[in-house]
């Protein structure tokens, strides 16, 4: 080959040039295809992912609707509280990080460190909360520091805010985090993990008007999920607005009628049936489980041998005692047995089938009459009265005035108490009934038992003479627009028919229990209204024998838990009633004077009210 | 030694597209490293400067002629091969792989620098050697072995990539400068019987890459990951992009690797087909001038060595293109003058100072 001319001008050499040109060409052809394949063909899946890469739905908890008397006085709302919380992938080191934020918030490491294991089935983007509800001085300590705490954020969430320190906590209930089976169950469907629900009372029972609707972010992340900015945003609506039958004032004077013992105390409007106040003793501070209860808080009410966290008032059970007579007075008069004249002579005690029934009154009450009986209480009347009626009567009366069954509270956890009968014997025990127990029944002992509501149903029907009304504590739910979603009506249950006579001698007795001064219930007395009332007193525990009572009776006074609950329950006034009160104090010892104070103070906190209030509408116009 | 012919003969043409597409490369730096925040020295005025440096590198060349290199291919050829040996000896490691001689100021990798001493060598015995009948198979056995060496030093370190593209520019010399039908039948025998015993002897990330390669759904957060984040990028750019620091796959850090191998995504989602289109038309050219370049070679050692250094461009931007819109396997090739990179850039720049000597040298015998 000669190296003359160009070796490159052969047209050989020419055609390897122009082949390789088409090559090159064809070559980007060919990925340029590809690129428009992926640009153009395949662009709606592709850019689909790119978004879907980039964004997060974020949701806002809404307030929970907040919770009113029934003057419009807000009791439970919610308010903006300060969380700490942590961004998992900002977190370079989580133990040092821990560390430091427990010294700034005072709290221990094991804590931090829990509530982070916790959080961590949460998806990444979604922060865990570290540190709930923390006062703004805490917040402010964080905010400084923040340089030195790749991570913590600190968010703004709203919380239940408790405005008269937990009054009623019994009737609104606590919140909590909702459980793994809550979440899988069909009422919880929208819920997600970390939420809080209604546990209890109201805040259970009403949970689908409360909660309210959840708003929206949609936001930007990057590939670590770090938001970047926001897009979109749906605020949430809080939830709807509760009404409650509660009277806010009244219920704060039971409260602290009650002092420090246990037990409870309601009162009903005797004609529409609307609770005005429910107290249950001891109590707890709802606020404690707003922001999710500590283990060792939790364990310390549940395991409380006087089970702050019942609801006493309809799941507390006693036996009602002397203010079950007032049935058996009514019964024995309906069937014929006794009129108010009838007398039976009391010494003490009473016989039959070989075993004596005392008389509270050891030395017995002499001749006494169906009046005189109501208002001195004496067991021995009731006993032979009782009796005669038979126990399966006596079981009907009281049934009829709201005994041994739910009398329709409308929020869940209502006992039914028990008002036996053959029947129920039969059922129960599979044994016949004996003549003893008819006598015990007669004076609410034995198998008897009721809840302080129903006691407060059946006098609210001795008040109105024969209306038994149900029990109503929500008066109206409302949303923001103002749309009533639910209203109550009041509801008589039953309608008694008893003779006016029979009324009227019932009423009388109840009458002279407060304001005669034999009667057992003086402590109820008012000025201000004639107050009607029954006094009980009844025992816990069955005393098998005398000598057993002395052994418990050490240094004069009988241990704590075998102690008698003392009862009172009353209506007034009198002549023209309008609040019935029942009231149980646990271990009382005495009905008249532990239960009938509690009572009087929730009747004259009743009529100052009245008379207030009355004042200030006369003055508005 | 530059008399007038040579400045009238200058190559605008080539010094400019390559000076367009670098700075469109370095504007998509800018992009690209937007999210990582303020930085003492940007990646992009880094970029600048290696730009800066690789022109300054490329004119230098054009000061003497390239005939000289001739004689120094070897010795060029010699002392790379001694950096490789070197580099697998006492190099840095880095991702489990050794690469680099760190010189202080700067990374050099050897096997960069091999493929211009391939080129030149080869450039070198072809033009000797080369006869219009092609070479036939006994006839290899040196420039056979000129090859295979490197590639053996760099599939040690390992980088697989790199051994592959120094067997395709050379294939591609060679090929050019013709083989006996028997000897093309032969050799690709021998290559597909290496191919396959080079399966087994593949390390596993490069095996997993393959199979990734193959079906990356198949993992999408592990070794699929690169490949879907980089076709969910180019594909949701559309036909005219998000616009530029626009693309939320690059900004938002979804693309892996976006400042060197996956440059070219960052661009594809901002600028769309529509500037897909221009960047690949442009690089078309800068080939088709690269080949115009050895055609016009005055004599046959310009021509072999223009050809080689188009084809080392060309298979640099077809193998980096191939692999971020998923058509080849992801093996860490950048992309020339797009790709953040000294070496690349001075690599690239050399080849472009070659062009330009043998382009500007045309007419001289």
């Amino acid at each position: 080959m000669s190296l003359d001319g160009k070796w490159s001008d052969l047209p050989i050499i020419q055609r390897r040039f122009f082949i390789y040109t088409l090559a090159a060409t064809l070559v980007f052809a060919l990925l340029l295809l590809r690129i428009w394949y992926l640009q153009v063909v395949s662009y709606d899946d592709l850019q689909e992912r790119s978004i879907r890469n980039r964004t997060r739905m974020l949701s806002l908890d809404a307030p929970r609707g907040p919770i009113f008397d029934r003057n419009g006085e807000l009791l439970v709302d919610s308010r903006p509280a300060f969380q700490i919380s942590v961004m998992r992938q900002d977190v370079e080191d989580r133990v040092q990080l821990l560390q430091s934020l427990a010294e700034l918030l005072d709290v221990d490491v094991a804590d931090l460190e829990q509530r982070w294991q916790e959080g961590r089935r949460f998806p990444v983007y979604r922060p865990i909360p570290l540190a709930s509800d923390v006062s703004r001085e805490m917040m402010e300590r964080v905010q400084e520091h923040s340089f030195d705490l790749p991570g913590v954020i600190i968010e703004v969430l709203p919380i239940r805010d408790y405005l008269n320190g937990g009054e009623a906590a019994h009737l609104i209930g606590y919140l909590g985090e909702i459980t793994e089976d809550e979440l899988r169950s069909a009422e919880f469907l929208d819920y997600r993990g970390g939420d809080f629900v209604g546990k209890t009372a109201l805040e259970r029972a009403f949970e689908p008007y409360l909660r309210g609707h959840k708003g929206e972010r949609l936001v930007e992340v990057d590939v670590k999920g770090k938001l970047m900015r926001q897009l979109q945003m749906e605020s949430p609506r809080p939830g709807s607005k509760v009404y409650l039958t509660i009277d806010e004032e009244l219920q704060q004077a039971a409260g602290s009628a009650f002092g420090e013992e246990s037990g409870a105390a309601v009162a009903l409007d005797v004609k529409t049936g609307d609770v005005l106040a429910m107290v249950s003793r001891p109590t707890f501070d709802p606020a404690l489980f707003a922001k999710g209860i500590a283990a060792d808080e939790w364990n310390a009410l549940a395991k409380d041998k006087r089970f702050p966290l019942q609801n006493k008032v309809i799941a507390g059970q006693y036996p009602p005692g002397s203010t079950f007579k007032m049935i058996v007075a009514l019964a024995a008069m309906r069937e014929g047995i006794a009129g108010p004249e009838h007398k039976v002579y009391c010494d003490g005690a009473y016989e039959v089938g070989g075993s004596r029934y005392r008389c509270w009154k050891r030395h017995g009450h002499g001749e006494t009459d169906m009046i005189k009986a109501l208002r001195e209480s004496c067991d021995v009347w009731f006993y032979e009265v009782g009796l005669e009626l038979g126990i399966d009567k006596l079981s009907q009366a009281a049934r009829e005035f709201g005994l041994g069954a739910p009398v329709g509270y409308p929020l869940p956890g209502e006992k039914s108490g028990v008002m036996p009968s053959q029947e129920w014997k039969h059922d129960r025990y599979n044994k016949p009934w004996y003549a003893g127990e008819t006598v015990i029944a007669s004076i609410g002992q034995g198998f008897v038992l009721a809840t302080p509501l129903q006691l407060a149903v059946m006098t609210a029907a001795l008040a109105n003479q024969g209306n038994v009304l149900k029990p109503n504590v929500i008066s109206r739910v409302e949303d923001w627009d103002g749309n009533v979603l639910l209203q109550s009506e009041p509801e008589v249950v039953r309608s008694l028919s008893y003779s006016r006579q029979a009324w009227d001698t019932v009423r009388k007795g109840m009458i002279q229990v407060v304001n005669d001064q034999r009667g057992t219930g003086t402590y109820a007395h008012l000025e201000e209204a004639t107050v009607a009332g029954k006094s009980g007193t009844s025992q816990v525990v069955r005393r098998k024998s005398d000598e057993e009572e002395e052994v418990e009776e050490e240094d004069g006074k009988i241990p704590y838990r075998f102690r008698p609950h003392a009862l009172f329950v009353a209506y007034a006034p009198a002549e023209k009633p309008e609040i019935a009160v029942a009231v149980v104090v646990e271990h009382g010892e005495s009905g008249g004077r532990a239960a009938g104070p509690v009572a009087q103070k929730i009747i004259q906190r009743y009529l100052e009210l009245k008379v207030q209030r009355a004042a200030q509408s006369g003055e508005e116009p | 030694m530059i008399d007038r012919r040579l400045i009238i003969n200058f190559d605008w043409v080539l010094l400019l597209i390559v000076i367009a597409l670098a700075g469109v490369g370095i504007l998509n730096l800018y992009s690209a490293t937007l999210s990582w925040g303020a930085m003492s020295a940007p990646l992009y005025l880094k970029q600048g400067l290696w730009l800066l440096g690789g022109v300054l590198i490329a004119l230098f060349i054009c000061l003497f002629d390239y005939r000289h290199l001739e004689y120094f291919a070897t010795h060029f050829y010699v002392l790379s091969i001694g950096m490789l040996v070197f580099v697998l000896t006492l190099g840095h490691t880095s991702m489990g792989a050794t690469r680099w001689i760190n010189l202080g100021f700067f990374n050099l990798q050897p096997s960069e620098v091999i493929k211009l001493a391939v080129v030149l060598v080869l450039a070198r015995i072809f033009s000797r050697t080369v006869t219009l009948q092609g070479y036939s198979f006994f006839e290899l056995w040196l420039p056979a072995f000129l090859i295979l060496l490197p590639v053996v030093l760099i599939l040690k370190q390992p980088d697989l990539g790199t051994a592959l593209m120094v067997i395709f520019i050379a294939g591609s010399m060679l090929l050019f400068a013709g083989v006996r039908r028997k000897t093309l039948l032969a050799l690709f025998i021998l290559g597909l019987i290496a191919v396959s015993a080079g399966w087994f002897g593949l390390h596993d990330y490069q095996r997993a890459r393959v199979m990734t390669f193959l079906n990356p759904e198949a993992d999408p957060l592990g070794s699929g990951y690169h490949i879907i984040q980089s076709k969910i990028a180019v594909g949701s750019g559309g036909l005219v992009g998000k616009g530029f620091a626009q693309g939320s796959q690059s900004q938002l850090s979804f693309l892996p690797e976006r400042h060197t191998d996956f440059a070219f995504s960052v661009f594809a989602e901002e600028w769309g087909f529509a500037g897909c289109l221009v960047l690949l038309t442009c690089y078309l050219f800068m080939i088709a001038w690269g080949l115009y370049i050895a055609r016009q070679a005055s004599d046959r050692f310009g021509m072999f060595l223009a050809l080689g250094v188009t084809a080392m461009t060309f298979w640099h931007i077809v193998v980096n293109l191939g692999m971020v819109i998923g058509l080849l396997p992801v093996v860490g090739v950048p992309l020339p003058l797009f790709s953040y990179g000294g070496t690349s850039m001075v690599t690239t720049m050399i080849g472009v100072g070659l062009l330009m000597n043998v382009s500007m040298r045309r007419f001289m015998f």
